[in-house]
């Protein structure tokens, strides 16, 4: 594979999708990659628990439902439409200004290290209204604290709906903590996703 | 509560502040993360303004040093990524073995894990007693801690369990003395060890070694400031010496990259020419 430095200037982004999840979100990822088509118009972050040491594995799999570009975040790398970035096992992700990436190796956060809310906070100090975000099937609190702050600073906030969740309790507690925008069932959350990214407005369409 | 969140332009009021006052420049820190652990600490100490928080930083030095170690991310264990310690009793210490006398830099150690887990290998491989380990960090509090080589007995299972996939076949307890909850490492490890406090940012090349690690430090430094330690580590570094970085830092787009050659699938470059 030809190196590309991923420090080169890519067109600005002002929109970004983060995901976030836990046990059993992997289904929905996949299905959600395989519907928004290889002309999703804004970059995909996704930050998905998981244990160390099958990262290629999961970027081999994401890579067989979409052809855009899977990789997982280098440090300092810009951020470019046509890209789904994973955060790697035991690393915080965080945004600068500049849209690239950091990583940071300080504590785990409800155990958990990728953690959800530290990298919906920092893309919302970022992205403000054009920060979408879904929070999917999961066993733990990470996410609701951070997709709050979102709501805050005037993104879109999504979660699966716990009824139709695998694991219900991560997405059941971003709806016990504020008013999530939309709820979404399982089987419709590709579509809905899709909808959202060829929407015009920076903030996504009106409940 | 969310109005009161530390905002950018603040942060960089914090640091015009630190640097006047105190000296110590973390302008050239990645923003993200600073931003992260200073909005911690300000939450955690119960500041009702930014304000307060910024008088008490400028009037209390005392406060000054808590915020110094609780703004630097001092996360770190023994035998972290099994197959980096493993490439280095496999690769690099035999190399290494050759030397009259080893001289090894831990820049950014932190309390000082990794330090004893080289020097362990060290001691394994028959070389401990002709090595000099350096272990260096921004804050002098996890230099002491460092130092004393006690740390909670509660981690043991997991380094034994680290030990063992890097390839150490002895009984990992033999390095310790467990004591109620704390270890404390074998003090033939530590008398081979100097610490002290540095700054990669402000302070100069004190030594020659043949081994340099660095590992989950630059992940935190802005791109100008990274170049500036990789030359630092450049002129710190023997020739044919051996830099060693984070499972997720790279050389490969520093101004020393061309005169660097990574040695197998590990993070680790060889020196292979002196600077022009």
């Amino acid at each position: 594979m030809k190196p590309v430095d991923p420090h080169a200037i890519p067109p600005p982004v002002s929109r970004l999708l983060v995901i976030g999840g836990s046990a059993g979100s992997l289904q929905v990822i996949l299905s959600l990659l395989a519907a928004i088509g290889d002309d999703f118009p804004m970059p995909v972050l996704i930050v998905l628990h998981r244990n160390g040491g099958f990262e290629s594995s999961l970027e081999d799999l994401f890579s067989t439902r979409t052809n855009l570009a899977i990789k997982e975040v280098e440090e300092k790398e810009l951020l470019r439409t046509g890209t789904v970035y994973l955060c790697p096992a035991d690393y915080h992700v965080l945004l600068e200004k500049d849209y690239s990436f950091s990583l940071d190796y300080s504590e785990r956060i409800h155990f958990s290290r990728p953690s959800i809310d530290v990298t919906f906070r920092s893309a919302a100090d970022i992205f403000g209204p054009g920060l979408i975000c879904l929070l999917l099937s999961g066993g733990n609190a990470d996410g609701a604290e951070g997709m709050q702050y979102v709501q805050e600073k005037g993104g879109v906030t999504i979660v699966q709906d716990p009824a139709t969740a695998d694991v219900p309790y991560m997405p059941q507690q971003a709806i016990s903590r504020m008013n999530v925008d939309f709820i979404i069932p399982t089987d419709e959350i590709p579509g809905f996703v899709r909808q959202l990214g060829r929407s015009e407005s920076p903030s996504g369409p009106h409940k | 509560m969310e109005s009161n969140a530390i905002r950018y332009e603040e942060v960089e009021l914090l640091l015009n502040d630190l640097y006047a006052q105190y000296g110590y420049d973390f302008s050239e820190y990645s923003k993200a993360s600073l931003q992260r652990r200073i909005h911690r600490l300000f939450t955690l100490d119960k500041f009702p303004s930014f304000a307060e928080f910024r008088y008490r930083l400028q009037s209390d030095s005392h406060y000054f040093r808590r915020f110094v170690e609780e703004i630097t991310v001092n996360v770190t264990e023994m035998l972290r990524d099994p197959s980096f310690y493993r490439a280095l009793r496999t690769t690099i210490l035999p190399v290494l073995s050759t030397y009259p006398f080893i001289r090894i830099w831990h820049a950014g150690c932190s309390t000082g894990e990794e330090v004893y887990s080289v020097a362990i290998l060290l001691k394994e491989a028959g070389l401990l007693h002709k090595s000099l380990l350096y272990g260096t960090d921004i804050n002098p509090q996890v230099i002491d801690k460092a130092r004393k080589g006690i740390f909670p007995v509660s981690q043991m299972q997991k380094y034994s369990e680290n030990y063992i996939q890097s390839g150490g076949v002895r009984d990992f307890s033999s390095y310790y003395t467990a004591n109620y909850h704390l270890a404390k490492f074998d003090s033939a490890l530590t008398a081979k060890m100097i610490f002290s406090a540095h700054n990669l940012v402000s302070d100069f090349s004190f030594n020659e070694f043949q081994l340099i690690l660095c590992r989950n430090t630059l992940i935190y430094f802005e791109r100008d400031l990274q170049s500036k330690v990789f030359k630092l580590f450049d002129y710190s570094l023997e020739n044919f010496g051996y830099l060693a970085l984070g499972s997720k830092e790279s050389l490969r787009f520093s101004p020393i990259a061309d005169r660097y050659r990574q040695v197998g699938k590990e993070k680790i470059w060889r020196k292979i020419h002196e600077a022009g």
